[in-house]
């Protein structure tokens, strides 16, 4: 009984002595090497875009910077309602529905809008997710991690502007499989996933794909730099969000 | 005390075997899940969730119920529900099981689910959630469990349970306030984002759990020997009329919101549900089914003569039933979604698939409550508690009506006499 006990206490010893010293053979062996940053890389402490739909307006347009976005992004394409959309248009009602006014300029009204993930200062898609598979990055972008996501669909619950899409099927069914970008990842069927506001690009020097392909229709930078484009933008003309009532302060602008 | 669920009548197995024919058939669906993914529902991108969860939340409130006859036992001595406590616990059990099969069919990785433990997230109401639930089922497996061993020795049920068994009663309230709040804290869903949705809850889970409880106890009387004590009934009866007038009430209050507010927002997801909007009006006939039979119900509920009708009883508690359910396990997440945050109508309907998997999980819940109640109901017959007698009385009623006494089994007078005998010790 007591030898029994004495033979536990050592291998108690010994297997602590072997966690205390595992960690540090453990980032000796590479598994976690600093990553170096790409000197080109932008940074911001909030990124933010300013749309002009004075500009940016018509269908076509937007369904060309739909396009240069979905193919960059491996974004599968579906139709109906289980589709997958990262960047698309819709009318006045649908992406302002709480500032409507029945006496609106016609125009303004029958314009259609780049509808996109708003990357807000305050997501509710972060609050709810179990996992941290949805996280807010420090400059401010709202990323997935699409082998965290357990695919509960709470994030598309909780983001008041619909801008989530869910893999209801196989993904890489509906991709042009010839065509696909191989620098971005395609998805696996159960996860969840939306605009990342091209931090693959900001990482390399490049502006987000909808901005460069908007010639000049979409303004993008730091939202915290008053020198930024976006704050001159701002503090020039007018503009609007979508649903502010929601508290999640978006980060996506529209000058009207 | 398992084996007692082994040895049973042919309509037992029978019975058990019809469970698993139907658990079977549900997993060729659930299988065709796996292999295909959420596709094979009727879900979308707008209407995200659909009839798995709404059947968790549905459920939830059966889990929640329990403490209806649990609480009045053990907070106010109420011993008249002395024996009816185990059957509460013993749903509670089968109901978590249920809520936790219907949140694993819904998620789309399933295989990751333990990514919620291994990266818990405080601010998420789901980890909330999971915590509760998978709490309120070992709580009411110790508790249940243990007590049952301790009746079936003849022993005083043991004292270091009483911590457990108050936080079960606490326990349970708290999976229907969480369960809640995963809904109504967010942000743009106007159905959901009101302070009383909690309350409304607790109020449907108070009124649909023990009606559910009451039928299937009303099922357990018919193939065993158990009988539940008029007494215990009644009190029950009063609990749930009570609960679904709160519930009703609560629902006025919303509506009172809405409309006098005038504020859009609150108001399109209860136009869309009994008015329709946008040309769309799937759930219109639906949700003044549930207007209708729940007035019923609380009429039948509210009248003494019609609620003390043993025969009318079971008619009344399916209506309220079939009225909660349309509110709370359809009407509630539809209305949740829609309007979209585009201000449209996506219609939703569960596909056949989706109607298999969940009838796998209800036939699991109802394979579970057999077990269970049968286990419970055999440990009572050897004790000799709360067995009918041949009037149609409970031993527990103080009913000296025996077969010598001439009372005809469908005009027990016992009745009236047990409760001058007995009156609530409430
Ligand atoms: S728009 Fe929606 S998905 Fe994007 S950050 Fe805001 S809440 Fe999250
Ligand atoms: S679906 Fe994925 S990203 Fe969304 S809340 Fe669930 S785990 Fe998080």
């Amino acid at each position: 009984m007591k030898n029994n006990r004495r033979a536990f206490i050592k291998l108690a010893a010994v297997a602590a002595a072997g966690l205390a010293v595992a960690p540090k053979a453990m980032a000796s062996s590479g598994g976690h090497s600093p990553v170096k940053a790409n000197p080109k890389g932008l940074h911001a402490k909030q990124w933010a875009m300013v749309i002009d739909s004075t500009k940016l307006h018509s269908e076509e347009e937007i369904a060309k910077l739909a396009d240069s976005c979905h193919k960059i992004h491996n974004v599968p394409e579906l139709t109906g309602k289980k589709e997958v959309k990262w960047l698309w248009s819709d009318i006045y009602p649908h992406t302002f529905p709480e500032q409507e006014n029945p006496h609106l300029a016609e125009e303004v009204h029958h314009r259609h809008y780049p509808l996109l993930c708003n990357h807000c200062e305050h997501p509710s898609c972060v609050r709810v997710c179990p996992t941290k598979a949805t996280f807010k990055r420090p400059d401010g972008i709202v990323a997935m991690d699409y082998h965290r996501c357990i695919g509960c669909r709470y994030c598309m619950a909780a983001c008041p502007y619909g801008s989530r899409s869910f893999n209801w099927g196989e993904p890489r069914k509906n991709l042009d499989l010839a065509n696909l970008n191989p620098k971005f990842p395609t998805r696996m069927r159960g996860v969840v996933e939306k605009c990342n506001f091209c931090v693959e690009r900001l990482a390399v020097g490049d502006m987000p794909a909808c901005v460069e392909a908007s010639e000049g229709a979409i303004v993008f930078g730091d939202l915290y730099d008053p020198e930024s484009p976006v704050r001159k933008v701002l503090r020039e003309r007018f503009t609007l969000r979508r649903k502010p009532a929601a508290g999640t302060e978006p980060c996506v602008y529209y000058v009207i | 005390m398992l084996e007692l669920a082994l040895k049973g009548s042919k309509r037992y197995y029978a019975w058990i075997g019809f469970l698993l024919v139907l658990i079977g058939i549900g997993f060729t669906a659930w299988v065709d899940q796996i292999m295909n993914g959420l596709e094979i529902t009727g879900m979308s991108r707008d209407v995200s969730w659909g009839f798995y969860i709404s059947q968790f939340t549905y459920l939830v409130g059966l889990a929640a119920s329990g403490v209806m006859i649990v609480l009045p036992n053990y907070f106010h001595s109420y011993k008249t529900n002395k024996h009816m406590v185990i059957f509460g616990e013993f749903m509670a059990i089968a109901a978590c099981i249920m809520c936790l099969g219907f949140i694993i069919v819904d998620i789309g990785q399933p295989t990751r689910m333990m990514n919620m433990i291994f990266h818990p997230t405080p601010n998420s109401i789901l980890f909330w959630d999971m915590i509760v639930l998978n709490g309120y089922l070992f709580l009411n497996l110790l508790v249940g469990w243990t007590c049952l061993q301790a009746d079936r020795a003849n022993l005083p049920h043991p004292k270091w349970l009483k911590p457990f068994i108050y936080t079960s009663v606490i326990w349970a309230f708290s999976i229907h306030t969480v369960t809640a709040f995963l809904y109504q804290g967010l942000p743009g869903r106007h159905y959901w984002l009101t302070a009383i949705l909690a309350a409304r809850f607790l109020a449907s889970a108070f009124c649909s759990g023990p009606a559910i409880l009451l039928l299937v106890m009303m099922a357990t009387e018919k193939f065993t020997t158990f009988k539940m004590p008029k007494n215990a009934l009644k009190t029950l009866v009063k609990i749930i009329a009570y609960a679904m007038c709160v519930n009703m009430f609560f629902f006025a209050l919303e509506i009172f919101t809405a409309f006098y507010s005038n504020i859009p927002g609150h108001m399109h997801s209860i136009v869309y549900l009994f008015a329709g909007e946008h040309g769309h009006h799937e759930l219109v006939g639906l949700m003044w089914t549930f207007i209708g039979m729940a007035a019923i119900a609380i009429t039948l509920l509210v009248t003494p003569k019609l609620r003390n009708n043993l025969k009318l009883l079971p008619y009344t508690l399916v209506i309220l039933v079939i009225a909660t359910w349309i509110d709370k396990g359809l009407g509630l997440l539809i209305g949740g979604f829609n309007p979209t945050p585009f201000d449209t109508i996506t219609p939703y309907w569960p596909t056949g698939k989706e109607l298999m998997v969940s009838m796998m999980i209800y036939a699991l819940g109802a394979l579970v409550v057999t077990v269970l109640f049968k286990i419970a109901t055999e440990v009572k017959e050897e004790m000799g508690h709360s067995q009918e007698l041949p009037c149609g009385c409970s031993t527990e009623d103080n009913c000296d009506c025996t077969l010598e006494c001439g009372c005809p089994k469908d005009n027990c007078t016992c009745e009236e006499e047990a409760a001058e005998e007995a009156p609530a010790e409430a």
